[in-house]
């Protein structure tokens, strides 16, 4: 328990300085967002006016503090294009992004574990070239490119879901899933493939370890080898290495969001980068870094209740 | 009770077999030495007895039997009834020879668990027995530990007790005290020879140190070079050894260990 309280501790700090830095970088690169709101209507008078509205003539340490706050109670300023305050324009989106996000990370999980078990013993076999080259392909395809092929054959060819009109995720809840499910298998492909090779590479080292041949001299068959000592002995790679997946899916997800119209924290970070709405784009990339550090933290605390060994000090 | 006749293994990426031929008896309640330096073909002789041998990378040829039945060329599940049951193995390194991520109880009743259709009460009951009978302090305190909280000796004591637990006709101990050092040694050397007098299984002990050899086992066999060159009474072969490469073994041993042992 005490490792936990550490990792979410240190998680905490993460957040803080990723808030500050991303802060602070548009601090300095945005120039003056009452200008870019006024823009030719622009007058000292006004100017003047609307910054201390935006508090935009408040010292930087303040507004930094005032900002952060403002996670916690939910005001996070007002979009500069909407004239309407961020959090209720991205919270919708939010839950849009999570849902797609989750399903996403679920299906890799899924599809790949058995996947990777599967590979691994039939390694050696005709099947290993082939099963190279699928993989490799899978790896090679961008998010994107799988995305337009999924739309095009499961939206256009075989009417499976329509592209271009997500169903209000509050209202048709398994619409919504079953539209975000093909764009998160877009996504998965070429995770898949990769935590497949990795999950694969692991068990067969594991497999030539010292226990393995102790649980043979015992009588174990292949089976019981592979599932009671190999298979928890290889998670723990997996286990971070899809934490880190959950940061390509977030990353990913901005792209498929764009081909598969989908309206989340993606699609919304791409418009108000391209319309300089700083409130908003801040808001969003400190939301998306949250979910990656909270999956990291959240391997960290697996991978120690599954492995003995890394619980230091009294836990054990 | 155990009879090797004309063993041949050889490994597709070696040129030179590595066990060249090779005939071993082990009698009742026995314990044979096995003694050579690395690569002498000691190690893969007993892991052809265990079963261990991968067998796509490898041939053998000859005959291995367990109180009259053929083991060599047994299909794998057939194979796999014996190990464990009948013939138990201990690693030299017992650190990695342990599943890191299972506690020691498990890990000594899998055998069980593997060959018997017994309650897990029963199971426990049994592991707990082992560990003691291995004179490891607090058994069911090392029960619920996990192997990297035991020291080397400790470990070995709990591999040792995985491997008789189920009272197995014959134990291969493959360096089993190698690992270790001396003090720890000279304890496990104890132990093996309390369980071999209680329960009257039978050892087949390898080792490279001859004088740990000497002190466990009744009948010693020499092997260089995949072939085996000397074999008898641990105690004449000592006072009389015939072939070179023993006397040069003998020679091998530190002086003043030598004279203590003589003494």
């Amino acid at each position: 328990m005490k490792y936990a309280a550490k990792k979410i501790a240190a998680m905490l700090l993460t957040m803080v300085i990723v808030s500050l830095l991303t802060f602070t970088a548009f601090s300095l690169i945005s120039g003056d967002a009452a200008e870019i709101m006024l823009g030719t209507q622009a007058t000292p008078e006004r100017l003047a006016a609307l910054r201390a509205e935006l508090g935009l003539d408040r010292p930087l340490p303040e507004r930094y503090l005032s900002w952060l706050l403002g996670f916690f109670t939910g005001d996070l300023g007002v979009s500069i294009q909407y004239k309407q305050p961020v959090w209720d324009l991205i919270a919708p989106k939010v839950l849009v992004t999570l849902c797609l996000s989750v399903l996403c990370f679920l299906l890799i999980a899924a599809v790949s574990i058995p996947l990777g078990l599967w590979s691994a013993s039939r390694s050696g076999g005709a099947l290993d070239g082939l099963r190279t080259v699928v993989n490799q392909l899978c790896m090679a395809v961008p998010a994107f490119f799988t995305g337009i092929l999924l739309s095009w054959g499961f939206g256009i060819a075989l009417k499976w879901f329509m592209p271009g009109s997500f169903p209000d995720l509050r209202t048709d809840f398994f619409g919504a899933v079953k539209y975000l499910f093909f764009a998160a298998a877009a996504i998965a492909v070429p995770r898949v493939a990769m935590t497949v090779r990795m999950l694969r590479s692991t068990i067969l080292t594991e497999m030539g370890k010292d226990y393995v041949r102790t649980a043979v001299s015992r009588g174990s068959d292949r089976r019981r080898v592979l599932y009671r000592h190999v298979l928890k002995n290889s998670l723990a790679p997996v286990v971070t290495f899809l934490a880190q997946t959950m940061a390509e899916i977030v990353a990913a997800g901005i792209v498929v969001e764009q081909v598969f119209v989908i309206p989340g924290l993606g699609r919304m970070l791409v418009s108000s980068i391209s319309n300089r709405d700083y409130p908003v784009v801040q808001a969003i990339v400190v939301i998306l870094a949250f979910w990656v550090v909270l999956a990291g933290t959240a391997a960290d605390v697996i991978n120690q209740r599954v492995d003995p060994r890394l619980r230091l000090g009294g836990d054990a | 009770m155990l009879e090797i006749r004309n063993l041949h293994v050889k490994f597709h990426n070696r040129d030179r077999e590595a066990v060249a031929g090779v005939s071993l008896t082990i009698h009742d309640g026995e314990i044979l030495g096995l003694v050579g330096e690395s690569g002498s073909g000691k190690s893969v002789t007993a892991m052809s007895v265990a079963g261990l041998l991968p067998r796509s990378r490898c041939g053998c040829s000859g005959e291995i039997l367990l109180d009259g039945r053929e083991l060599l060329h047994l299909p794998r599940r057939s194979l796999r009834k014996i190990q464990g049951r009948e013939i138990g193995v201990v690693f030299q390194e017992p650190m990695s020879a342990m599943d890191p991520l299972m506690k020691i109880g498990p890990q000594v009743e899998e055998v069980l668990d593997i060959h018997l259709d017994l309650s897990r009460a029963e199971r426990r009951r049994l592991a707990l027995e082992a560990l003691e009978a291995v004179e490891l302090p607090d058994p069911a305190g090392v029960y619920e530990k996990y192997p990297h909280q035991l020291s080397g000796g400790m470990l070995q004591r709990a591999m040792i007790a995985a491997a008789v637990v189920i009272r197995p006709k014959l134990l291969l101990l493959d360096e089993p005290t190698t690992a270790l050092d001396v003090t720890i040694q000279a304890q496990i050397l104890d132990l093996l020879k309390k369980l071999n007098a209680g329960s009257g299984i039978s050892m087949l002990f390898i080792s490279h140190n001859l004088s740990v050899v000497r002190r466990l086992c009744g009948r010693v066999a020499v092997m260089q070079r995949g072939v085996l060159v000397e074999e008898g009474e641990t105690d004449a072969v000592f006072h009389h050894p015939q072939h070179p490469y023993t006397r040069r073994l003998i020679a091998a041993i530190p002086t003043r260990e030598r004279r203590e042992e003589s003494s």
